[in-house]
């Protein structure tokens, strides 16, 4: 209910899905019902719980009836009252309150646990499959709708489970026994509270039609003004800069009294449900006194007593009472079962394949000279490829970063192939570097290179085994990559280098951020390493950024490095820097460059200029200089001084 | 922090105060109900008389009529109030917001300052509207109930006189103590929500080093601890109900005891007895709301502060009493300048700034990362105001203009530049609203957008996706400039904005502005020496300071680091 009501709420529901019922309910329900099955014992114990407090209820609203039938009427008629009997009657009575208010307690307490539970494993797994989900995945769906299905639907589906569920089941059990305890009563006063019933069921759904409306166009005039909101803000400079706060302000007017004119429809027909369903149950209250009151006097039905009618009044309230919660509830559960679904949607899409059996594991040179693997804990700064032969042996490949492409093809979609024919080889130890415009491909060729995204066509030798083959998480182990858009976690600066090698000694992170340039401004800063920086890094500017990125790539130490535009936002000068720090970290090790700066690629062993997916030219940079095709182009661009 | 959310009721007062008087008839209503109908048993049904019945039945229908209208007018303007509360929430917010200096947007962060416009703003409006209706029923109820009670029998009254601080006691300390524990789980909250941000964003870090594993447990991590804290803070509030409920049954046993002596002893009748039950679950009723709507306003307090927090700030730039509404030429001059950005300057970005340009220069700036570039030229504009010396445009100081006055003669294409949703034509006119069609087709043959704008096939109508995702950054880039050339400033400044634009078109540019825009100081910031070398002059900046400033060959001949930078750029490494 807490988190529901702070964070949820119709704030972060503007993505298209939002205000549409579960395609499946029953479907969802029933899986929804299987995270129950680890805590069933404790479940059911609630189940008897909650049917011990109905039956405590029903049984006092019953107690009227023989308060003032079993006890009051013929004590009225006994010339000196005897009070015993009603004494031992309230102390039974005291009892069975008693114990409905403990089973009551019991349920909450015990719910509390399950429905917390229950919602923490469905976020752990639905996290947990996240994080399992292909790079595709998180290209075809926006941050804002991974991120509501961990906010808006979480919540609404733990309010679900902790509440609607067992009100559900109180109030079916409820209305069950205390409809029971009506026909027993009077039968001619139950048919009226059911006509009443009726009546009153056509209003709800009436009213909740007419909100469920205005609540969908809430949310979509909700999602207008926050889309508004959201990209002003993060405009907010461009609009000072060009005072343009006027224009702003009457588009942002506009769009707050559209929200505000929904809002309020939508609101009314809500809240209106509440005041006309406890008078209908007035009204149905005075017409059982009435109807009632006519029959005891006239007795045309037979024996009807006072006492019976009193408690009858009482018990319309408690029948009527359960039905208003339970349609209180519905909105509720149609949004809770909605929002479980696109979490379940999230937890069935197929994660990212992985059938590579070869591993990578830490090897020695046994006195044979043949490789094998080390067997010790100890780091022997030698890697191997392990593959498993189909006769049952193993073979050891070393790892030296020795990586071609045979005819590549790619595309992000299988209609659209992005890059043609891609061969190329790098050498351990070799810098090769990607040229082109934006679009041309760079990128991608690298995605390709830790298996982001798989091939169309062709195939990826890494030291002559087929990418295919090689374990993921081992394959990723051994690339580096620093991205242009630097990526950093909240926590320490310390913490964040270390992320590249998690259990790197702080001197070893320092030592990397030495390499990397890092560590001058790092020690400038009032904390130090200490520094707290948040996932956004708001405190460093993007050079800075980059440079910890660097970092952290230099201190996993990793025989094959992607640099992404690593160095775009650095200034030349420090770029030189660390460039000469990289170099002597890169030797003997394979590196694959993109930049956009030429400056940064002149040193590369080969060059390879990108164009429409394709590669057009290639070789050194005095060779294509000398070929005086695109990259001489470029080039002489670049130092076209007048 | 409630009057400031208070003050924001404006013109919807009114119906905010009718709402409770509705509420109050309602309930005056409501409260008659058991009354009656103990008249209708005590001299209906009890005495046998069939008109006595009717009679109470036509007023029962007529009261609960009432009490149908008054609640539905209460929640008509209760929704109408709440929403209003939050529009005005909203417009002061988002207006408050363009009055901002930069400096109180860092102070918030943008993704702060979006949170309280859109969710906090929801949860203040649900509160209010709870709060305006609940909180008034729920005690009035309370109230009435036990005077009714009182009025009936006085000596049954004492029971619930009894309950009632019994019970107000252990509500307060149940309350009192889950409170604290709600807030921290706010805190979880967000912290769980940021884990869940970085991983979205960071995925290809996360997957590229190979760390699903241990951001799944750091993520489990913050979720136990949440779902620790919300055990605790739901495990308290859930000692209230049970409390609630033994007290009044406790109360209705002895009810029972004492109102069947009475009966028996002819000082009470059946009915009466009837109606005190009644009231009694009114009461037990009443109490729970209470409680239910205390939570829901501890809930909402956080999302109260965050709100007047905002509205509160002071923004930081003031205009002067009797400004300046023109700027005479380009001229810029910095004397004596010194920046911070937390107007603190033990830790300066700018120190000891002395400067003059003259009208219609070109000066190129260079420096390394964080060595005060954007610093020095957002003090132009007035982005953010000097710390101490002062710095004049015009010959004036940039403190003694209209606001928009400087900003339209300073034209400034910021680093992280944006466009935003809408068609091209319709970002540009952000520059010059009136524009021309020939003036766009101008600025945008200035920025060299005309050769990838002709081959859209909608030309200045083409539609932006998200601030330009369908765009490459060097065409967005472009746009900028083209946008910024649209208001014809008296100075242009280029904050690294043609990194992502090819060497070529970004000399054509260049060339561009020398010849087409004579009069118009430029200040360029570029990485590229390219960019720079035929600048009238070159400013060095180091460190905040200025390390030199001339003409490239002046620089080439005599600044270390301009040496530095050019041998790094056309060699390809330092040799």
């Amino acid at each position: 209910m807490a988190g529901a009501f702070i964070h949820g709420g119709p704030g972060k529901a503007g993505h298209k899905a939002r205000g549409q019922g579960a395609k499946e309910p029953k479907k969802v329900l029933k899986r929804l019902m299987g995270y129950f099955r680890p805590y069933r014992l404790r479940f059911f114990v609630v189940l008897f719980c909650i049917l011990l407090g109905a039956l405590a209820s029903v049984a006092a609203s019953m107690f009227l009836k023989t308060l003032i039938d079993g006890y009051i009427a013929p004590l009225l008629l006994q010339p000196v009252p005897d009070f015993s009997g009603l004494a031992q009657a309230l102390v039974i009575m005291a009892l069975l309150y008693l114990g409905g208010v403990l089973a009551s307690f019991l349920y909450n307490r015990l719910m509390i646990g399950i429905s917390q539970r229950i919602l923490l494993d469905i976020r752990t797994a639905m996290f947990s499959k996240m994080q399992t989900l292909p790079i595709g995945y998180f290209d075809t769906h926006t941050h804002g709708d991974v991120m509501s299905r961990f906010t808006n639907d979480a919540d609404t589906l733990r309010q679900m489970v902790s509440q609607s569920i067992p009100q559900l089941f109180s109030s079916a059990i409820t209305i069950l026994s205390v409809f029971l305890a009506m026909v027993t009563t009077s039968i001619p006063l139950t048919l009226v509270v059911i006509l009443g019933v009726v009546l009153m069921l056509r209003v709800v759904r009436f009213l909740g039609g007419k909100s469920g409306t205005y609540f969908l166009a809430q949310q979509k005039s909700l999602g207008a003004a926050n889309g508004f909101i959201e990209e002003m803000i993060h405009g907010q400079k461009v609009v000072k800069v060009f005072h343009h706060e006027e224009a702003v302000k009457a588009q942002f007017d506009r769009l707050n009294e559209a929200l505000c004119a929904n809002s309020t429809r939508a609101n009314q027909f809500a809240s209106i449900l509440m005041p006309v369903m406890m008078n209908i149950g007035n009204l149905l209250y005075v017409i059982i006194a009435i109807v009632g009151g006519t029959l005891a006097i006239t007795q045309v039905t037979g024996v009807l007593t006072l006492g019976s009618i009193a408690a009858f009044l009482q018990l319309t309230r408690s029948f009527v009472n359960p039905i208003n919660q339970v349609s209180q509830q519905m909105n509720s559960i149609i949004m809770a079962l909605a929002g479980a679904e696109r979490i379940f949607d999230l937890m069935d899409q197929t994660p990212e394949s992985d059938d590579g059996t070869v591993t990578l594991v830490n090897a020695r040179y046994d006195s044979a000279g043949t490789l094998v693997e080390s067997g010790s804990p100890a780091q022997t700064g030698i890697w191997a490829w392990k593959r498993p032969r189909p006769d049952g042996t193993v073979t050891y490949t070393r790892l030296t970063g020795d990586v071609r492409f045979f005819d590549v093809d790619f595309g992000y979609t299988e209609d659209k192939i992005v890059l043609h024919d891609i061969s190329l080889y790098a050498k351990p130890g070799q810098k090769v570097a990607f040229v082109g415009a934006t679009g041309a491909g760079k990128t991608t060729i690298t995605n390709l290179i830790n298996r982001f995204y798989n091939l169309a066509d062709g195939k990826i030798r890494y030291d002559g085994i087929n990418i295919n083959h090689i374990k993921k998480s081992d394959l990723r182990r051994s690339l580096g990559i620093v991205l242009q858009d630097t990526c950093l976690f909240t926590g320490t600066i310390l913490e964040n280098i270390r992320y590249g090698k998690l259990d790197a000694s702080d001197e070893a992170c320092i030592a990397a951020a030495r390499l990397a340039g890092a560590d001058d401004f790092i020690t400038r800063l009032p904390q130090g390493y200490e520094t707290m920086i948040d996932g956004e890094g708001g405190q460093l500017s993007q050079g800075q950024r980059q440079l910890l990125a660097i970092a952290r790539a230099a201190v996993a130490d990793p025989p094959v490095m992607i640099l992404d535009e690593a160095t775009s936002s650095i200034d030349t000068r420090t770029e030189a820097i660390v460039q000469r720090g990289m170099d002597g970290l890169m030797y003997g090790r394979t590196v694959f460059v993109i930049a956009h700066r030429l400056s940064t690629v002149q040193n590369a062993d080969v060059i390879m200029v990108l164009d429409q997916g394709r590669i057009i030219e290639r070789g050194t940079h005095d060779q294509l200089l000398a070929l005086q095709g695109r990259y001489y182009q470029l080039y002489t661009g670049a130092f076209e001084l007048e | 922090m409630f009057q400031t959310i208070w003050k924001r009721i404006g013109t919807y007062k009114t119906l905010t105060f009718l709402t409770p008087f509705f509420v109050l008839l309602e309930v005056a209503s409501d409260i008659l109900l058991p009354l009656l109908i103990a008249r209708l048993i005590d001299q209906g049904i009890d005495g046998g008389d069939l008109s006595a019945v009717w009679k109470y039945g036509l007023l029962l229908l007529g009261a609960a009529s009432l009490s149908l209208l008054f609640g539905t007018l209460s929640g008509w303007t209760s929704a109408i109030a709440s929403s209003g509360l939050a529009k005005n929430l909203r417009h002061d917010m988002f207006y408050k917001v363009q009055e901002f200096s930069f400096s109180n947007i860092d102070h918030f962060s943008t993704s702060s300052i979006v949170t309280r416009l859109t969710t906090d703003v929801t949860n203040v409006q649900n509160a209010f509207r709870m709060v305006i209706r609940i909180m008034i029923r729920a005690p009035f109820m309370l109230l009435l109930s036990v005077l009714m009670v009182l009025s009936l029998s006085p000596r049954l009254a004492m029971i619930f006189l009894l309950a009632l601080p019994i019970l107000g006691s252990a509500v307060f300390l149940i309350v009192r103590k889950a409170f604290p524990a709600f807030e921290q789980v706010f805190q979880t909250y967000d912290k769980l929500n940021n884990v869940v941000q970085e991983n979205l964003r960071g995925i290809r870090v996360v997957k590229s080093y190979v760390r699903e594993q241990h951001e799944s447990e750091k993520f489990e991590k913050t979720a136990r601890e949440m779902y620790d804290l919300n055990c605790l803070a739901e495990k308290t509030i859930a000692f209230a109900m049970p409390a609630m409920q033994l007290c009044m049954y406790m109360g209705m046993i002895a009810l029972s005891w004492l109102g069947a002596r009475m009966v028996v002893g002819g000082t009470l009748s059946t009915g009466d007895l009837t109606s005190v039950f009644s009231y009694s679950m009114q009461i037990l009723m009443s109490l729970m709301m209470v409680a239910m709507v205390l939570v829901m306003i501890t809930m909402s307090r956080a999302s109260a502060r965050r709100i007047a927090a905002l509205l509160e700030e002071r923004p930081d730039l003031t205009s002067p009493d009797s400004p300046l509404l023109q700027v005479k030429d380009g001229s810029i001059s910095f004397r004596q300048v010194d920046f911070s950005y937390a107007g603190d300057l033990k830790k300066p970005a700018l120190s000891h700034i002395n400067l003059t340009i003259r009208s219609g220069e070109t000066i190129g700036i260079l420096g390394s990362t964080g060595s005060g570039k954007s610093s020095l030229i957002q003090l132009i504009p007035r982005l953010y105001d000097v710390t101490a010396g002062s710095v004049l445009v015009g010959g004036e100081d940039v403190r003694s203009y209209r606001l928009d006055v400087l900003r339209d003669a300073v034209s400034m294409v910021l680093q992280k530049n944006l466009l935003f949703s809408g068609t091209i034509r319709e970002n540009l006119l952000w520059g010059n609203p009136e524009a021309s069609e020939e003036e766009l087709d101008r600025v945008c043959r200035l920025a060299c957008a005309d050769e990838f704008l002709s081959a859209f096939p909608q030309g200045y109508d083409t539609e932006l996706e998200q601030g330009g995702a369908n765009l490459s950054g060097g065409q967005r880039q472009r746009l900028c400039i083209a946008r910024a050339l649209l208001k014809k400033p008296k100075v242009l400044i280029l904050d690294d904005s043609t990194s992502a634009v090819d060497t070529r078109t970004d000399a054509s540019i260049r060339q561009a502005f020398r010849e087409e825009l004579p009069s118009t100081t430029k200040l360029i910031i570029a990485q590229r020496i390219s960019s720079l070398q035929d600048a009238d002059r070159i400013l060095i900046l180091e460190n905040g300071r200025i390390s030199d400033l001339g003409t490239h060959e002046e620089l080439l001949q005599r600044s270390q680091i301009y040496q530095e930078v050019y041998a790094s750029q056309t060699k390809g490494g330092l040799s």
